[in-house]
C-alpha cells in the first residue's frame, strides 16, 4: 500500500539523492573514499536500557573506529509523573523519560534507526545535539506513524551531548512531554583529569532532568487529556508561562529514592551524567562533592575539581565524577530547593561501606543546653 | 513552639493520655452545638489490655543512636476510636461550617481526607465533638499503638553499634523502602485495606495518621532509663505503616520530609472518643 503521504517523501528523498549525485559529482574522490571506508568498518550492534542505566560499554576504546547500530522506537503513552497519580500524555523513545542514553567513543558512527508505529497519533524525528548538519539529523529522520528511517553520523566530538525530538512547528512541546535523552562520545583513550591522567568510573548513573507543565482545572487540581491531541491547546498555554508543575528526575517525583535510590559503595567513583534538554539545572550532591566535573559535558576542556554544585545549561548534558568517601544515605538534588523539595528533582544514593571519623564524627550528640 | 519539658518518658507516657484528655474537654466542653446533629459515627471499642509499646523518638545511649527503649503500657477502660478514617465529605462538612481548612488532598466522598496537618486534625476534633456532643480527640502514639494491633511496626532496628553511624541510616531506609516502588500512594476508598485484628479499618495502609504525641531527644542511662529529654511539640508522632514525625503545620509528608529520608505518602485523620463517664469525671476534677 503506497499512500500518498508516502508518495510525497518519496519525491522529497528522489531530491535529495539528486543533490547528493550531484555534490559527488564536484569531489569524486572524497565521497568513494568515505563510502569505502564505512563499508569496512567492523559494526556492533547495541541494545539499549531504560535510565538512569546505561547499557555495557568500553571505557578505553580497544580496537578502531566501527559503526555503533541503536534503535529508537517512539511510544506515544500516558505515564503518571507523581505520587497524586497526576497523568500526562507523554512522548517517548522506547518508552522511558528520559531516553536511553548511548555511548561510542570519538571517532566512532553512530547509525540510529528510528521506528514511529502507526500506532502513534504524531510526526517524530531526531535532533543529535553530537551530530553535524541537517538540524541534527532530524531533517532526514522524519517520520510519520508507520514509518522507520535510519541515519549515521560520525561522532567527532568528544562529551555528553543532548538528543531530542524536533518536529517542525511543535519541538518544545515534544521535548517537554518526555523526547529527550543523551549521547555519551567518549574519548578513544578514556577520560583524563586536567593533567591528561585517565579517569575510570566503577558505576554510571544517567539522570534526565525533565520539567513538566501540567495543565489546572478551575479549582487547581491538575488535569487528565484524553489523547495527545486533547493536551495540546492547554499544555501550550501552561508552557508559555514558564513556571514547571513538576520537575523530576527520571520521569517521575520520587523515581529514582527507596527501593529505585541509586547505589554505590565507599571507595567506588561513579560517574553522573546530567542531562536538561529545555532548561538549566545546577545538580549537587548533598554531603559530597563532584571530584572531576565537565559542566558543559565536553571531554576536550579540562574538568573542574572539587565543586560543590554544577551548573548544566538547558539543552546541553554535564558529567560529573565523584569518589565515594563515607557511608550513609546521600540526596542527589537540583540545587534550586523549591524544584528539588516541591517539585520533585530528589533522588537518592545509598552507599555502603566503612565510616571514616577523621572526615567528620559527632563530637557531641543533641543534648539539653542545661547540661553544658 | 518549641516546648521544653524536662521531665522523664515514663512520666509522659502515663500522663500523656489523660492530659491530652483535660485539654481536649477543656476546650470542648463550652462549645456551642450549631445547626443538626451529625449522624452517628461507626465506632470500635478497643477492649481492656496490655502490650509492650516501643518509645516514640530518638534515643542516645554514650552518645550514640539505640533502639528506643520499651515499655509495658496497659488500657484499664479501654477506649472507642473510628472505626474507619475522617473521610474526605466528613471533613467537607467542617469546612462548609468554617471551623476547618479545605484540605490539600484530592480525595472526595468516602475516600480518607488527606493533606490536613496537625492543626488541621485538632481543628476537626474540636469541631466534629461540638457537631456530637461527645468528646473527640487525637489519639496518642500509645493508643494507635495498641489499636493497631498485628499492624504496628516495630520501629527497632536491632542493630549493634558498629562504630559506623551510616549503618543505622541505610538500615532505617531500607525498611521504610522495602516493597515501596510496588505500593500505590494515592488514597483508596474507605475499607480497601480492610480491616485488622480488632476491627479498626484501613489502619496501617497508605494514608499516615495524626497523633497527640509530641516528638522527643532523649539520653538513656546504662539500664535503659531515660536520663533526660528534650521534648518538642511542634513535632508530632504520625503512625502508619512506619512511624513518623512532622511539623504539627505539615500537610503533605512528602514535602515536609527531610532531604534523604522516605515520608509518609499521605496524612490523614482518626479520631478517639472519651467516654461520658470520663469526662464527667475529669470535668469534676
Amino acid at each position: 500500500m503506497l499512500t500518498r503521504r508516502e508518495a510525497l517523501l518519496g519525491t522529497a528523498a528522489g531530491a535529495a539523492a539528486a543533490a547528493l549525485l550531484a555534490a559527488t559529482a564536484a569531489t569524486p574522490a572524497l565521497a568513494e573514499v568515505q563510502a569505502a571506508d564505512i563499508s569496512t568498518l567492523p559494526r556492533e550492534k547495541v541494545t539499549l536500557v531504560a535510565p538512569p542505566f546505561v547499557h555495557d560499554h568500553q571505557q578505553v576504546a580497544t580496537g578502531g573506529p566501527k559503526v555503533v547500530e541503536f534503535q529508537l522506537t517512539v511510544k506515544e503513552q500516558p505515564m503518571v509523573i507523581d505520587d497524586d497519580g497526576t497523568t500526562m500524555q507523554a512522548m517517548t523513545y522506547n518508552g522511558s523519560i528520559p531516553a536511553p542514553m548511548m555511548v561510542v567513543h570519538e571517532g566512532d558512527y553512530v547509525e540510529l534507526t528510528l521506528v514511529n508505529p502507526e500506532t502513534n497519533e504524531m510526526p517524530h524525528n531526531v535532533d543529535f545535539h553530537a551530530a553535524t548538519g541537517a538540524l541534527g539529523g532530524a531533517k532526514l529522520l522524519d517520520v510519520n506513524p508507520g514509518e522507520h528511517a535510519t541515519i549515521r553520523f560520525k561522532a567527532t566530538r568528544a562529551g555528553t551531548f543532548v538528543y531530542h525530538c524536533a518536529p517542525a512547528g511543535m519541538i518544545p512541546w515534544h521535548v517537554v512531554s518526555g523526547m529527550s535523552g543523551t549521547v555519551m562520545v567518549l574519548p578513544r583513550d578514556g577520560l583524563k583529569d586536567e593533567a591528561g591522567k585517565p579517569l575510570k568510573y566503577d558505576r554510571i548513573y544517567y539522570i534526565g532532568e525533565n520539567e513538566f507543565y501540567i495543565p489546572r482545572d478551575e479549582n487547581g487540581k491538575f488535569k487528565k487529556f484524553d489523547s495527545l491531541g486533547d493536551s495540546y491547546d492547554e499544555t501550550l498555554k501552561a508552557m508559555r508561562g514558564l513556571i514547571p508543575t513538576h520537575v523530576v528526575f527520571n520521569g517521575k517525583v520520587g523515581a529514582l529514592t527507596g527501593d529505585n535510590a541509586m547505589k554505590a559503595n565507599v571507595g567506588e567513583t561513579v560517574l553522573f551524567v546530567h542531562s536538561q534538554a529545555n532548561r538549566d539545572t545546577r545538580p549537587h550532591i548533598i554531603g559530597g562533592h563532584g571530584d572531576h566535573v565537565w559542566e558543559q559535558g565536553k571531554f576536550a576542556n579540562p574538568p573542574a575539581k572539587d565543586l560543590e554544585t554544577w551548573f548544566v545549561r538547558g539543552g546541553s548534558a554535564g558529567a560529573a565524577l565523584y569518589t565515594f568517601l563515607q557511608p550513609g544515605i546521600y540526596a542527589y538534588v537540583n540545587h534550586n530547593l523549591i524544584e528539588a523539595a516541591e517539585l520533585g528533582a530528589t533522588a537518592h544514593i545509598m552507599v555502603e561501606g566503612k565510616w571514616n571519623d577523621d572526615l567528620m564524627t559527632q563530637v557531641k550528640a543533641p543534648a539539653p543546653i542545661a547540661a553544658y | 513552639m518549641k516546648a521544653r519539658v524536662p521531665a522523664t518518658i515514663a512520666v509522659i507516657a502515663a500522663a500523656l493520655a489523660a492530659a491530652a484528655s483535660g485539654l481536649s474537654i477543656a476546650q470542648h466542653s463550652g462549645r456551642a452545638r450549631t445547626a443538626a446533629r451529625l449522624a452517628p459515627i461507626e465506632t470500635v471499642t478497643i477492649l481492656p489490655g496490655a502490650f509492650t509499646f516501643r518509645l516514640p523518638g530518638e534515643y542516645l545511649r554514650n552518645g550514640k543512636p539505640v533502639d528506643a527503649p520499651t515499655r509495658t503500657v496497659s488500657f484499664q477502660a479501654g477506649f472507642d476510636v473510628m472505626k474507619y478514617q475522617v473521610t474526605a465529605g466528613d471533613y467537607a462538612r467542617c469546612v462548609v461550617d468554617g471551623a476547618c481548612e479545605a484540605a490539600d488532598g484530592n480525595a472526595a466522598g468516602d475516600m480518607p481526607v488527606t493533606g490536613v496537618s496537625y492543626r488541621d486534625a485538632e481543628a476537626y476534633a474540636a469541631w466534629f465533638s461540638g457537631r456530637s456532643g461527645e468528646s473527640w480527640r487525637l489519639p496518642t502514639d500509645e493508643e494507635w499503638s495498641f489499636a493497631a494491633a498485628e499492624r504496628l511496626h516495630d520501629d527497632a532496628l536491632g542493630l549493634a553499634d558498629d562504630g559506623n553511624p551510616a549503618t543505622r541510616w541505610l538500615a532505617r531506609y531500607r525498611s521504610e523502602a522495602a516493597g515501596q516502588a510496588e505500593r500505590d500512594p494515592q488514597p483508596k476508598p474507605r475499607g480497601h485495606f480492610g480491616a485488622n485484628s480488632r476491627g479498626v479499618f484501613d489502619i496501617a495502609g497508605n494514608v499516615w495518621e495524626w497523633t497527640s504525641t509530641c516528638y522527643v531527644n532523649a539520653t538513656l542511662a546504662p539500664n535503659a532509663a531515660v536520663e533526660r529529654s528534650v521534648e518538642n511539640c511542634g513535632v508530632r508522632v504520625v503512625d502508619g505503616r512506619h512511624r513518623g514525625y512532622m511539623s504539627t503545620f505539615i500537610r503533605d509528608g512528602r514535602s515536609g520530609g527531610c532531604a534523604a529520608g522516605l515520608a509518609p505518602d499521605n496524612l490523614g485523620i482518626r479520631l478517639v472518643r472519651d467516654e461520658p463517664a470520663l469526662v464527667a469525671l475529669l470535668g469534676w476534677l
